[in-house]
């Protein structure tokens, strides 16, 4: 199971990095830093019942690429991404097979999730709700309406997860406007709060897993621009655009650490 | 474009609250359809109504208008019909983009609900008006916009934009206003209703106190001898713009009155319904002037920023002079 499930992180990766060297480059650091937290949603936790919202949609790539391994859209239409007829958007398109809102616009998806985590509620069904939402994006207040909201009501299917890679735009998240201490941020407004290594596909599934009788944040810690040396750690791979060579080399350094 | 009112005078006149009328209008709905939600943002007064009859379709976010819009998406994805409550100037604005992004752009069935429409929350001040709302969502393509011209209206158009499938947005004042048609009037979502007939202008209001100052301005116009028709928009979006042209070529002159500033509202509407046909001289009657500076009660205010009869009676004598050049 282990190592399936990092044979599926590694090939979304290699995906991700093939996008980048699409004509308009992508989102590569904050696509890759999430890898296997929806390689771990997509294919250890979450069940049909359940429901995704990526409200962090700059990191369509890695959503797209977990799309395609899950069967919901054909992996080739991977090679389309940005280009010119293709419905891969850099932001996830409403209409696309496992995409229920068009996302981009940050500090949107945690109140969609609630309202989906409610009609869930009102309509008796047992599912959960996960919402990817990155670090940077908490710095929008529409975020922090939804937590409180969630909190008080004690949504127990609603879970969120912060890929917690501490770079944005212009450099380290504690830097441009603090988060920390992120976990007793969400503690305090009602959630249960669970810090994981963002990269460890077994701490993952149980983070994300177990119920908890109140909404659960995982505030997973992660890489930007995780597997790739010239990426990791960098808030320039926030968005970046890779020639032919970079892609070769990024590939030949995912591939040296692929699960045998 | 429907017949003029035709039912009988009702026999108490006495302004209705809006909001306990729509309230009501609610209530039924819920009664009969469970997938009704009412969703608050603790704007007072469903929670006693709304929230005590049906505990479980009652969610109050609290003061976050954009949480609110987000949620409603989310029931609405799953196939609830959520009613969104908050003021005019809070659901267009400060939630504006999950009002575009959340509701509009994926065409979910949410009604947003927004009471203190134009000035209607007068003596509160500038912070509680909303004189840009229309134009904001007129902007939204696939919403539907309403605003009724007086509470017997209110009824019939939340029962008829119950049954629109894409989202709407419910345009309501903050206290009664006089009535403005005898009983019950015919509600017929996207048609104007012609309230008199007259052959050398025609006033086009929408909203309470625009219809009842195009009213007694069509009365003063008439003592000049001038035949003055007046059409009600309740639908703005999608407007009648039959009904609107019709009234361009049949009249020649077009006054349009609104409680909200002269862009994006119903003036422009009519412009762009009749500029590219049939244009003709038109005046708009709208809030120009500052507000929030005195307090002053409703029509006053919409008075003293432009909004009067007086001001749709001077309007449609120079529209008629123009026409005559």
């Amino acid at each position: 199971m282990g190592e399936d499930l990092r044979a599926v992180a590694h090939g979304l990766r290699r995906e991700v990095v093939r996008m980048a060297g699409g004509p308009h480059g992508a989102h590569v650091g904050g696509s890759l830093s999430c890898v296997d937290i929806l390689t771990s949603l997509y294919f250890d936790v979450m069940t049909e019942r359940d429901a995704f919202v990526l409200s962090k949609g700059h990191a369509a790539p890695a959503l797209y690429a977990a799309l395609a391994a899950a069967g919901r859209i054909d992996a080739e239409e991977l090679a389309g991404y940005t280009r010119p007829g293709s419905r891969l958007f850099g932001h996830p398109p409403q209409g696309l097979p496992g995409v229920e809102f068009a996302t981009g616009s940050l500090g949107h998806g945690l109140s969609l999730g609630i309202g989906l985590a409610l009609a869930e509620r009102l309509g008796g069904g047992t599912g959960h709700v996960y919402v990817l939402l990155g670090d940077g994006e908490l710095q929008e207040g529409s975020v922090w309406e939804a937590a409180m909201y969630a909190g008080h009501r004690a949504l127990d299917n609603l879970v969120a997860v912060v890929d917690r890679n501490e770079l944005q735009i212009t450099g380290p998240t504690e830097g441009c406007v603090s988060l920390e201490p992120l976990a007793d941020k969400f503690t305090a407004f009602g959630w249960l709060t669970r810090t994981v290594d963002g990269h460890d596909l077994g701490s993952l599934g149980k983070a994300l897993g177990e119920p908890a009788g109140r909404p659960v944040a995982v505030v997973a810690g992660t890489v930007k621009g995780r597997g790739v040396p010239f990426l990791e750690g960098k808030a320039s791979s926030h968005y970046a655009t890779l020639r032919p060579a970079l892609v070769r080399r990024a590939l030949a350094a995912l591939d040296a650490k692929a699960p045998a | 474009m429907t017949a003029p009112a035709t039912g009988p005078e009702p026999a108490d006149p006495q302004p209705a609250d809006p909001r306990r009328v729509y309230r009501d209008a609610l209530l039924d709905l819920a009664a009969v359809d469970e997938r009704v939600i009412c969703l608050d943002s603790d704007t007072g007064g469903l929670e006693s109504t709304f929230g005590a009859r049906f505990p479980d379709r009652y969610v109050n976010v609290g003061i976050a208008e954009a949480n609110m819009f987000g949620i409603a998406a989310g029931l609405a994805s799953r196939g609830y019909r959520p009613y969104a409550h908050t003021m005019a100037a809070f659901a267009t604005l400060r939630a504006a983009e999950q009002l575009k992004a959340d509701i509009v752009g994926h065409r979910l069935p949410v009604r947003i609900v927004a009471t203190h429409g134009g000035l209607s929350a007068a003596h509160f001040g500038s912070s509680h008006y909303a004189l840009e709302d229309l134009a904001v969502t007129r902007a939204l393509m696939d919403l539907a916009v309403v605003v009724p011209a007086d509470a017997a209206e209110i009824e019939p158009a939340v029962r008829a934009l119950h049954a629109v499938d894409g989202p709407a947005y419910l345009r309501l004042g903050r206290s009664a206003t006089p009535s403005v048609h005898g009983g019950r009037p015919p509600f017929h979502l996207g048609r104007a209703g012609r309230l008199r007939p007259g052959t050398d202008v025609t006033v086009i209001a929408m909203g309470p106190q625009p219809v009842l100052m195009a009213l007694e301005a069509a009365d003063a116009l008439a003592d000049d001898g001038v035949s003055c028709q007046v059409i009600q928009i309740h639908t703005l979006s999608p407007l009648d713009s039959r009904a609107v042209l019709a009234a361009a070529r049949t009249t020649g002159a077009l006054v349009t009155v609104e409680e909200h500033r002269p862009r994006g509202g119903l003036g422009d509407a009519v412009a762009e319904a009749v500029g590219a046909h049939c244009p003709v001289p038109h005046r708009r009657v709208a809030v120009n002037g500052p507000v929030g500076t005195v307090v002053r009660g409703h029509r006053e205010a919409l008075e003293e920023s432009g909004v009067s009869a007086a001001a749709i009676r001077a309007a449609a004598t120079q529209v008629i002079e123009i026409g005559k050049r």
